[in-house]
């Protein structure tokens, strides 16, 4: 195990997000890809991350709306099936997810002799986030007392650190397993486990449930 | 902690409420006002009586400021409203004048609130033109739309434009209803508040008084829909569809609950055919309540096996929240706002038509563990998404975010 005076605490930080309107809008499968080659980068955040912010329900069937979108207004299975196993984490920058997304897009519209179209009261509104963070003062050292802060946490702590530090982290990880390597091996068996848990279908309450039961199954048995 | 916080943290818990007193600390003793039109009735005032002291008690200097104005200024901003939703309305030259004026007026006698406020926010269209009077502001100003604005008459949004595009930002409830604006357009859907007397616990005795009250057997199914006489709620099709659902639930009972008509010339005439079509069916109560029949609305929800709010064109529908709250599953036009709180299958059921509708009420009453199940859902969902904190946290959110310009994340640190 790494020396205690060179471990860095945990700073556990909060966030909140807002969201805003571009104006934009898509209503078939080629406007999709037209607004995304040119589209703010905030958007394909939005649309991929922060759906777990917003009003989000705990059994959703794509993880991003974008996918969502071309299931539940085009009514084409086979988009919504290739854009909602895009795993957003895949890539460090968001000009990689777009390309991602415009590529999917376009081999779909390639095997299509009919253009789908949503109802215009379907369409799909493009919007982009405002994400304010901030410290809460809050600092751990020892990794078992993960078990006890864990169920104090808000739901916008739990976002900040287990699904948007993805995309902070250069590893892609959450901010716990980024956290948990300068011990050394120790608590290998516990980044496993937490890269198990797949976030995208469930809510942050039940989200932060998981990770308390995770900890305090975890370090009952280590202790 | 103080006592309303307090009494928020009961309902939400106190993992909520501590976020928000972080979220405020960079906003302590900032200078806010809210302005509208009316100090109490309708949605707005609703929110604002509740927001106002939240606010306070998270550190904030709110206040909540009214404008008044004459017979005119009220006839005009009618128009707007009816011409912002599309009606095709004549906004005579006398009538933006005496809107014009009004606003000038108020902004004579505001001045002093609002010159050296740190956010102003100016509910719907009636105290738009304010922000027109002070060139010299400090602070940000925010025009709060809570109108669907997305297919106007023309004309009425042209002349209303002019007097918000200058603002720092608006907000819309949902992203269908906005218009373009050269300036953020920050997405934020209103809210309940759990402890109003609409959304309150009630005992099980004072729920049996009111059923009783009205006639309403609560041994027998019941369902209900809570709303304005008006063609867009569809209550002739609720009708229909509790037809529809009574030939195979002969003890099926309907509820139609809504307010009183006044300032809408065509809700008589829909509750005339409301009644007729009821044609004196005795498991059918029309009930025409009082604006503030708070209390009995949230009895009927409660005494109600689910919800209906079968509307053809809806706004937020704040009714299909209430119901929400109260653990009913809703069966729901598929239309605006109800999309984003029907979660089909889960919390209620999508509806297109009467027929549709019967289907999901014959489903719901054959299966008493998912009505139940759905229900708790509902509930959870609400509490989620849905309640007055959620919405003090974004505007927290949008009022840090203006403080530190267009920048996609901020962090305080």
């Amino acid at each position: 195990m790494a020396n205690d005076s060179r471990i860095e605490p945990f700073a556990f930080k909060d966030c909140a997000l807002a969201a805003i309107a571009t104006g934009l809008r898509a209503q078939n499968m080629r406007e999709l890809r037209d607004h995304l080659t040119s589209i703010h980068l905030g958007c394909i955040y939005y649309h991929f991350w922060g759906g777990l912010l917003r009003p989000h329900f705990d059994d959703p069937e794509y993880n991003n709306d974008f996918a969502s979108w071309a299931r539940h207004a085009l009514h084409d299975i086979p988009l919504a099936e290739r854009l909602g196993v895009i795993d957003p984490a895949d890539y460090p920058e968001l000009a990689g997810l777009r390309q991602e997304l415009i590529e999917t897009i376009e081999e779909r519209a390639d095997e299509t002799e009919y253009q789908m179209w949503a109802r215009p009261d379907q369409q799909f509104h493009f919007a982009r986030a405002q994400t304010v963070s901030f410290d809460t003062g809050r600092r751990l050292l020892q990794p078992a007392g993960l078990a006890i802060i864990l169920p104090q946490l808000s739901l916008g702590s739990v976002f900040y650190h287990f699904i948007d530090a993805r995309r902070r982290e250069p590893q892609g990880v959450d901010d716990f397993r980024a956290w948990l390597t300068q011990f050394g091996d120790v608590h290998e068996p516990l980044r496993t486990r937490l890269a198990e848990i797949d976030p995208y279908f469930i809510n942050l309450a039940d989200l932060r449930a998981r990770l308390t039961c995770l900890f305090r199954d975890y370090f009952g048995e280590t202790q | 902690m103080t006592t309303l916080l307090e009494r928020y943290a009961a309902v939400t818990g106190a993992d909520v409420i501590h976020h928000l007193q972080q979220l405020a600390a960079p906003l302590k003793g900032a200078r806010v006002v809210h302005i509208n039109s009316t100090r109490s009735g309708g949605g707005v005032a609703e929110i604002l009586t509740k927001l106002i002291p939240l606010k306070r008690e998270l550190g904030l200097d709110a206040r909540w400021e009214v404008i008044t104005g004459s017979g005119d200024f009220y006839q005009c901003t009618k128009g707007f409203h009816n011409g912002l939703q599309g009606n095709h309305v004549e906004l005579s030259a006398t009538l933006r004048r005496a809107y014009e004026d009004t606003n000038a007026q108020n902004a004579e006698e505001l001045h002093a609130v609002l010159v050296d406020a740190d956010f102003v926010f100016i509910h719907d269209p009636q105290p738009a033109p304010l922000l027109k009077h002070f060139p010299q502001k400090r602070g940000k100003w925010v025009w709060r739309c809570h109108i669907d604005v997305s297919h106007p008459h023309r004309p009425v949004w042209k002349y209303l434009r002019d007097f918000v595009t200058g603002y720092d930002a608006s907000i819309f409830s949902l992203a269908d209803f906005v218009q373009p604006l050269p300036h953020p357009v920050y997405l934020i859907p209103p809210s309940i508040d759990p402890l109003a007397e609409k959304n309150m616990e009630l005992d099980d005795t004072e729920i049996e008084a009111i059923c009783t009250h009205f006639h309403i057997d609560r041994t027998r199914p019941l369902m209900l829909q809570v709303s304005r006489f008006d063609r867009f709620k569809d209550p002739v099709g609720v009708i229909r569809a509790y037809r529809l659902a009574k030939s195979f639930i002969p003890s099926l009972q309907l509820v139609l609950a809504g307010g009183g008509a006044s300032d809408d010339p065509e809700g008589d005439v829909v509750l005339a055919e409301v009644q007729m079509a009821a044609q004196d069916d005795p498991d059918v109560h029309v009930l025409l309540l009082p604006a503030d029949a708070h209390r009995t609305i949230n009895a009927l929800q409660r005494a109600a096996d689910f919800v209906l709010q079968k509307s053809l064109r809806e706004g937020f529908g704040l009714t299909v929240t209430e119901a929400m709250w109260k653990a009913k599953p809703v069966i729901g036009g598929d239309t605006g706002g109800i999309r984003l709180q029907v979660v089909n299958h889960h919390t209620g059921f999508l509806v297109s038509t009467p027929e549709g509708a019967a289907l999901r009420i014959r489903y719901l009453l054959h299966h008493r563990e998912r009505l139940l199940e759905m229900g708790d859902k509902a509930r959870a969902f609400v509490r989620e998404n849905f309640l007055l904190t959620r919405h003090m946290r974004e505007y927290l959110t949008l009022m840090v975010g203006l403080q530190h310009g267009a920048q996609d994340r901020i962090d305080l640190g």
